[in-house]
């Protein structure tokens, strides 16, 4: 893998910006919000409060230790992506974050994990509470072989979230609406939701996690498995939802975390190279590993 | 799932609140299936320990009690007796229905080899040569139609291949071997391997077919012919797989009952001539038990023969298992 | 050097021998067809014996099968899937629980099925019915005899492994995608199962349940002396009654007609139905099994 200078939908004016590594694309909206939340980030973040965080977290596979000394955090409403090479670890920090690590054999966790302000590894945590406020979207859409009204409705009902038919209704519809799915799928809401092309299945995905309204939204390479048009929409769809939720996104698309997001932490096998606002660290890293990873020294 | 090892925790950090009143409810849930599941496996355990159990229980006054004793031991089933008279000895009878009863089961146990043995000559050669032509010469939509269509075979019952044996194939075979009695070993025996033919096709075509596709083009592009690659490179590496499918087919071909109840002539003759009525320990069984007195000698008798195919069949199919089990280590492991 | 001509004898060798196979099973079926394809009529299956099985139909022994095996369903089918399950998503492979339950349903596979009816009548008639009639009933023999109750039991204990290795390759063949998305929503863990894994492994359910009934509906040995009558006067209607079962009565039929001739018609009829029947259910299952594979993993 490495870095493409690669068609992508409004790239076109790339060769006009003049850096080393295809950067955001010139999308005027976006770069004011980045710069905006650039100058927020230089004037301290404590003008901005931290949904989740992660301090000196260490995760180790029996003797691998997978993640190292790890201290990032998540700010609420905005979009923080994790980006580095495979196996760096990214996505074990992510699977970190809503405990869906637990089950694997082996598995040990130091450090803190906080929701919040407050740590969801303590052994009173109640880890179905957890998942619900802490939602997650895989790389693979992996819709139920359900309808896309019972997709979306399975959260709410394993939970037991709503009372009635009709409340169930209305948060589905909100989820779907939240997903941008609502308009292409109103009328056929009985479909098997395996029907669907794969963008469309992983929206379902999307307004099933966002149904049981979740606070942080962790996405690991959500549009990766896509097709370029699908993984613009979801892009577009991840700028309306972070109005409402906390995003953590990893991908090992560079261009993609170099448009999407507002924080962006640079992960080297396990270890945190660097955490910056994305323009400064697409732009001007302070390390010099994270602008041979940006330029595409290595993969 | 293990609880992640935590760190020691700053003062200032607490937990994160839990539990409301539903996700309590819905733990409890949870705890009881998984307790309910739990105990269904314990089930599955106890259903096979209640009949070694039971089995056992009715057989052991063969080994203990007096009562028993008095009519059967185990020396006199298994050790030759002075039946008969000196003119005309029988050392081995198994009547155990008259005024005099006699246990002998050398006769029952000559009878279920022979009638096995009839019908591992008649399937193997058969499921074997079935096996390769599926596997190295049948053509792609030959193959799909053969398998289906041998498994067929799997699934009539036993009680149906009984009865075509009694009313057809024994009429056919005394006809054509000019046979003296119409119900015998062989005739038990070749119904029997019917019965057994889609076992052992099957395993042997699984063991055949786990022979990586590089030892063929190997053999081929040295010039080998197609027969010569199966006969000398494929099937000799699929040889355990054979062997175990032989032995599982033997396994099976033991504990048949209906088969050899209504086709083999149910006569306890201790003798090696294949073309005599046989009597196996399966059938005995069968025949006898509606008519048995409970508790009587003859009873436990019965229930005596009911361990011993146990532990035979057991031991066969053992052997089986260990052969498939290392032969798939062996060729899912290293191509060797 | 072999000569090409040798090679060709022994691939035609091993031809025949599917052929001889393929043609012993067509005579087989075909013996059983032709004899008994024409006394099948709808009267024969809804009707009784009468003059000494030779005239009438066999419904009461079409009527003991389906009940016999409807209640064996009801027992194996819930225990097959909770041990299938327990395989699949409970168990932890290196414990001595699964490695002790492996082995016993690995063994229960492999167990005659006269001794399955030694069982049936040392355990269930005997022990058990002993237990409820002393508790029950007082002592009077209720329950301590051949009953349908027993046999279905049996035949449960006996088809336990069809069902449960059924389930438990389909239980497998869920991707763990599926089980992680649940997970992710906040659904426990027996949520996820029976809300996400089961539905998608109903196929497997299925066929083992159908392969199961199709087992049971053939097997003699085990209920000959748990329940299975020659002929009755009634049909079973209480769960300690006998009842009359297809494949016995080709068994009795066969072997104890006073007057074999007489009896072939009905005889060769009835295997006719019951391998019809067997038949049926077995493309039954293959068919369910084809064709639900192909929905569950549609989209992808």
């Amino acid at each position: 893998m490495g870095v493409s200078a690669g068609a992508h939908p409004g790239a076109g004016s790339e060769s006009e910006v003049k850096m080393t590594v295809p950067g955001p694309r010139n999308d005027f909206p976006l770069l004011k919000t980045q710069v905006r939340t650039a100058t927020d980030a230089a004037h301290g973040s404590a003008d901005l409060s931290k949904r989740m965080e992660t301090q000196q977290v260490n995760i180790y596979y029996g003797k691998r230790h997978a993640v190292q000394d790890v201290s990032i955090p998540f700010y609420e409403n905005l979009i923080t992506a994790i980006i580095g090479p495979s196996g760096c670890g990214k996505s074990t920090l992510l699977r970190a974050m809503n405990r869906m690590n637990d089950a694997i054999p082996g598995y040990r966790i130091e450090g803190q994990v906080l929701l919040d302000g407050q740590e969801i590894h303590t052994p009173g945590t109640d880890v179905i509470t957890l998942r619900r406020r802490v939602g997650m979207v895989f790389q693979q859409p992996n819709p139920f072989p359900k309808s896309i009204y019972d997709n979306v409705a399975f959260g709410l009902r394993v939970n037991g979230l709503v009372k009635s038919r009709a409340e169930l209704d209305g948060r589905v519809e909100k989820a779907l609406r939240g997903a941008a799915l609502w308009d292409e799928v109103k009328d056929r809401l009985n479909r098997n939701a395996l029907q669907l092309s794969g963008g469309e299945q992983q929206r379902v995905c999307i307004a099933r996690a966002l149904a049981v309204q979740p606070e942080v939204l962790l996405m690991d390479e959500p549009a990766s498995a896509l097709d370029p048009v699908s993984t613009a929409k979801i892009e577009e769809l991840m700028f309306e939802l972070k109005k409402d939720y906390t995003i953590v996104i990893v991908t090992h698309n560079m261009q993609q975390a170099a448009r999407v997001s507002d924080f962006t932490a640079f992960l080297l096998s396990g270890q945190l190279i660097e955490f910056n606002p994305t323009p400064q660290l697409f732009t001007r890293p302070a390390d010099p590993r994270t602008e041979a990873y940006i330029t595409g020294r290595f993969g | 799932m293990g609880a992640p090892l935590l760190s020691a925790m700053s003062a200032n950090t607490t937990a994160l609140p839990t539990v409301e009143t539903s996700v309590a409810r819905r733990r409890a849930w949870d705890w009881a299936i998984e307790k309910f599941i739990y105990l269904s496996s314990l089930v599955a355990i106890a259903i096979i320990v209640l009949i070694f159990l039971f089995v056992g229980r009715e057989a052991l006054p063969v080994l203990t009690s007096p009562q028993v004793h008095e009519e059967v031991t185990l020396s006199t089933m298994f050790l030759p007796q002075n039946y008969g008279t000196p003119e005309a000895p029988l050392p081995y009878v198994w009547q155990p229905v008259g005024l005099h009863p006699k246990y002998s089961v050398m006769p029952l146990l000559l009878g279920s080899l022979k009638a096995t043995l009839i019908a591992m000559l008649f399937a193997t050669p058969l499921a074997l040569l079935a096996a390769i032509y599926t596997t190295e010469f049948a053509p792609r939509r030959m193959r799909e139609v053969i398998k289906p269509v041998i498994e067929m075979l799997a699934g009539i019952p036993s009680v149906v291949l009984g009865f075509f044996a009694l009313i057809v194939l024994a009429t056919v075979l005394q006809d054509l071997f000019d046979l003296e009695y119409r119900l015998n070993a062989i005739n038990a025996g070749i119904a029997l391997g019917l019965a057994v033919i889609p076992i052992v096709y099957t395993i042997c075509e699984d063991a055949l077919t786990a022979v990586p596709r590089s030892y063929r083009n190997a053999s081929l592009a040295l010039g080998a012919s197609p027969w010569q690659t199966a006969w000398k490179v494929v099937l000799p590496s699929a040889l355990p797989g054979v062997f175990a499918g032989i032995v599982l087919g033997f396994g099976r071909a033991v504990g048949e009952t209906m088969i050899v109840l209504m086709a083999s002539g149910n006569a306890a003759i201790t003798s090696w001539n294949f073309a005599e009525p046989v009597r196996t320990l399966s059938a005995s069984i069968a025949a006898e038990l509606g008519e048995v007195v409970f508790g009587s000698p003859h009873y436990h008798v019965l229930f005596f023969l009911g361990v011993l195919l146990f532990v035979i069949t057991f031991a066969f199919n053992w052997v089986g298992t260990i052969a498939v089990a290392r032969l798939r280590k062996r060729l899912t492991g290293a191509d060797r | 050097m072999k000569s090409r001509f040798t090679d060709k004898i022994f691939v035609f060798l091993c031809l025949f021998a599917v052929l001889v196979v393929i043609a012993m099973l067509a005579a087989v079926l075909g013996n059983i067809t032709y004899h008994g394809w024409d006394r099948l009529s709808w009267e024969f299956i809804s009707a009784s014996p009468t003059h000494g099985m030779t005239e009438g139909g066999i419904f009461p022994a079409i009527y003991g099968t389906v009940l016999l095996v409807l209640l064996m369903a009801i027992f194996v089918v819930p225990l097959g899937v909770c041990v299938a399950i327990y395989f699949s998503e409970y168990a932890d492979r290196s414990s001595r629980l699964y490695r002790w339950t492996r082995a016993a349903v690995d063994n229960l596979a492999g167990v005659p099925s006269i001794v399955f009816g030694l069982f049936g009548l040392g355990f269930f008639v005997q022990f058990v019915g002993g237990g409820v009639d002393q508790v029950f009933f007082g002592g009077n023999l209720t329950f301590r005899q051949p009953a349908i109750l027993w046999a279905s039991l049996t035949m449960a204990v006996l088809t336990l492994p069809v069902v449960i290795i059924s389930v438990e390759e389909t239980l497998r063949a869920v991707p763990q995608s599926f089980r992680d998305a649940s997970y992710a929503l906040g659904a426990t863990k027996s949520q996820t199962i029976f809300r996400v894994v089961l539905p998608n492994a109903m196929s497997g359910v299925l066929t083992g349940g159908i392969l199961a009934v199709s087992r049971g509906a053939g097997e003699v040995a085990p209920i000959l002396f748990v329940g299975a009558a020659y002929f009755l006067p009634h049909l079973p209607t209480k769960l300690n009654d006998q009842f009359m079962q297809l494949g016995y009565h080709v068994f009795v039929l066969s072997t104890q007609s006073p007057d074999v001739e007489a009896t072939k018609p009905l005889l060769y009829s009835t295997v006719f139905v019951l391998l019809a029947l067997t038949f049926l259910l077995n493309l039954v299952a293959v068919a369910i099994r084809a064709r639900l594979r192909v929905t569950a993993g549609s989209g992808r």
